[in-house]
């Protein structure tokens, strides 16, 4: 066993030397590497996943890529890391990653036991219900006896216990282990109502024989706010992330689209003019370039072109703005000043 | 009377129908005894019932080539999803245009499993050229040399990292399993100590633990900015769980030497390592060739499991497919897909085996 042990010494001493001495800022890292490395999810359609040709595409892909515009003036310098529910925060902590962007839900737990820090959310889900039209439903409310079909193991199954619980309706969960198997069952009729955060029931419905059949309830029975998420104690980096998701909603409500933003940047109005770099200042204070918004907004566009690109109604998913939307619409999405 | 009476030609008594030709083999075969008859019935029926839908399902009402949309409209398969993302789940996430490069590296890696098959081929320059292959594979898969663009190795994915996975996988598992089973038979207990702690450990636990520690405990330990590429990791952990079972496997052949042959090796004046290379390890490895086998076989089959640290290998990138919503529901025919690829690696390896066996004992 003492060979074992001198072995392990030889080796940690060996990584101990070639590692990097002193350890600056993560934008610093960054910035040295010449690459952000964003974790994703890899297999949600609309969020993170890869195309036929093996291009990333999704909300939380956007997002990374974004932060890549702020930080090097080049959307394309990110290396994706697809991560498991499992991996995705010890992939944070051993810096693998240096921002994880893969629908994440913000909670009280994951930040003060964690050590991770969320930044501006990049998307309002929440746990609905999806019923067959022909059923006559209205309301959640009018769902006892139902059988219902859900993914094991998940907050979704605890949401809808509860749910039915605080209610006093009696359910009989269908408990499906694979999403495909899941949406078959609950087609195929084996359940009345299928469970799932919003975002996931409209990839469910989009793949209906006839999706025009089925109907969301207006019932949302829990919050889950998914955004990037960094370590804790690099305020720095942290301002980066998060100011990055804030400059794609508040483009969106200057009204700056990756098709005007050059108009724009002759905008006679002083807060746009700020916004975009014309009058200098913004950048330098969070470390990054003044034209970093340009960057970002001219490679990835605002927030509603990401949207409207990724889960929006004229894709598969067909999801409407709804909470997304900006809150002079009514929404949640609301930056502070940029001043 | 010239004209003899013919020799009239022999009335042959043909025996009666239902004893020869095909009646007569199904009536032997088939409905020999009652017991056989009913099963016979059964299983005509099981087939009549499972093949004509299947065949059905799977080639008549098929579409082979259309876009998603016209699947949802097909009563059959919808084979549809392969030609459409056949380069995803082959290549990953390789940059599209210079997939030509994987697609060459393992054509090269065919060429050279099939030339070494023969064992005529088995001399100096076969191992030459097998690091010679090995080194241009790493390279079009690696590139940044003589103008190759650079391709990280997170991009690689799909049959290239399975086939990579197994191949490295399985040759390095082989020698280190052969070294632990002889160090397990050592006179010398530190090393017979070792090898066996090694080896009970990892038999001990399943390969998915292993692969998590790889990826979540190890990198944890790791000083501050140092990180271990995800694939060796994997790598290295389906080596030192693969390595432990073939350890086990050449221990048996290893026992099954008679001890007359370790006498007659020390008698002609050989030193260990020579009794080993010369008299033992020839004999025992031929014993063993059966279970190595399905060892190795169902290691190239355990690389699926590092869809778990996803890691994006041949099932991951038919799963990702799987989760666009243009083509949600056709796990069918993209598992068939996938299955008929590891069917191919799996069945050519058993079929090897065996001609190798036959090879072998040819001498005996």
């Amino acid at each position: 066993m003492k060979s074992i042990k001198i072995g392990v010494a030889v080796i940690l001493a060996l990584l101990m030397v070639t590692a990097p001495m002193a350890v600056a800022g993560t934008l610093q890292d960054v910035q040295k590497a010449g690459v952000l490395k964003a974790g994703v999810n890899g297999g949600v359609f609309g969020f993170s996943m890869p195309d036929e040709k093996g291009v990333w595409k999704g909300l939380d892909v956007d997002t990374a890529r974004a932060i890549a515009a702020a930080v090097f003036g080049d959307a394309n310098k990110v290396k994706y890391v697809p991560l498991t529910a499992v991996q995705r925060l010890p992939a944070l902590q051993s810096k693998e990653i240096d921002v994880l962007c893969r629908n994440t839900t913000q909670t009280l737990t994951r930040e003060a036991a964690n050590g991770l820090l969320f930044a501006h959310v990049n998307f309002y889900d929440g746990q609905g219900f999806l019923v067959p039209k022909k059923l006559g439903v209205k309301s959640a409310k009018e769902l006892t006896g139902a059988t219902v079909c859900v993914l094991p193991g998940t907050t979704t199954e605890m949401n809808a216990a509860d749910f039915f619980r605080k209610n006093a309706m009696k359910w009989k969960p269908v408990v499906i282990e694979s999403t495909t198997e899941l949406s078959k069952a609950f087609f195929a009729g084996r359940c009345d109502v299928l469970t799932s955060d919003s975002s996931q029931l409209a990839a469910h419905r989009s793949v209906a024989p006839n999706p025009k059949d089925y109907v969301l309830l207006p019932e949302i029975i829990s919050k889950e706010p998914l955004a990037p998420v960094v370590r804790q104690g690099d305020d720095q980096w942290f301002d980066v992330v998060n100011w990055t998701m804030m400059a794609l909603i508040q483009a969106e409500e200057f009204g700056v689209t990756s098709k005007n933003v050059d108009e724009m940047l002759k905008s006679k109005d002083p807060e746009i003019q700020r916004f975009l770099g014309v009058s200098p200042g913004l950048g330098k204070d969070l470390g990054l370039d003044n034209k970093w918004v340009y960057n970002v907004i001219k490679q990835v566009g605002n927030y509603g072109e990401i949207y409207e690109r990724n889960v929006g109604v004229n894709t598969p998913l067909g999801l409407e703005r709804g909470l997304n939307a900006l809150w002079t619409n009514g929404g949640l999405m609301y930056a502070a000043p940029f001043r | 009377m010239a004209n003899a009476i013919q020799p009239s030609r022999k009335e042959e008594i043909k025996p009666p129908v239902v004893h020869v030709g095909v009646v007569g083999w199904i009536r032997k075969n088939l409905f020999n005894n009652w017991l056989n008859s009913l099963l016979t019935v059964v299983t005509v029926f099981l087939l009549l019932k499972t093949v004509p839908p299947f065949v059905r399902w799977a080639f008549i009402d098929s579409v082979w080539n259309t876009p998603a949309q016209a699947c949802r409209h097909a009563t059959g398969a919808c084979w549809s999803i392969i030609p459409h993302n056949y380069r995803f789940i082959i290549f990953g996430f390789f940059p599209y245009n210079l997939q030509w490069r994987p697609l060459l590296a393992m054509i090269m890696l065919f060429v050279l499993l099939f030339f070494s098959q023969n064992r005529k081929h088995w001399k100096k320059s076969l191992a030459y050229s097998w690091i010679a292959g090995l080194f241009i594979m790493g390279l079009l898969l690696k590139g940044g040399l003589f103008g190759l663009k650079s391709v990280e190795s997170t991009q690689w994915g799909g049959l290239v990292l399975t086939l990579l996975l197994s191949v490295f996988g399985l040759t390095a598992a082989y020698p280190l399993g052969v070294v632990l089973a002889l160090g397990r038979q050592s006179k010398m207990p530190a090393v017979k100590t070792l090898c066996i702690v090694y080896i009970e450990m990892i038999r001990g636990v399943p390969l998915i633990s292993l692969l998590f520690m790889a990826s979540i405990i190890f990198p944890l330990f790791l000083p501050e900015g140092v990180t271990i590429n995800k694939i060796i990791r994997a790598q290295a952990a389906i080596i030192l769980f693969t390595a432990a079972y073939i350890a086990e496997v050449v221990r048996g052949g290893l026992q099954a030497m008679a001890k007359g042959q370790y006498e007659a090796a020390e008698s002609m004046g050989l030193n260990y390592y020579q009794t080993m290379r010369l008299i033992i390890l020839p004999q025992a490895l031929k014993i063993v060739i059966p279970p190595t086998v399905s060892i190795l076989i169902s290691a190239f089959k355990d690389t699926s499991l590092v869809v778990i640290i996803a890691l994006y290998d041949l099932l991951k990138t038919t799963q990702t497919v799987l989760s666009d919503p243009r083509w949600l529901g056709y796990s069918r025919e993209a598992y068939i897909f996938v299955a008929i690829i590891y069917f191919l690696g799996c069945f050519s390896m058993s079929n090897y085996s065996r001609k190798l066996e036959k090879e072998l004992s040819r001498g005996d």
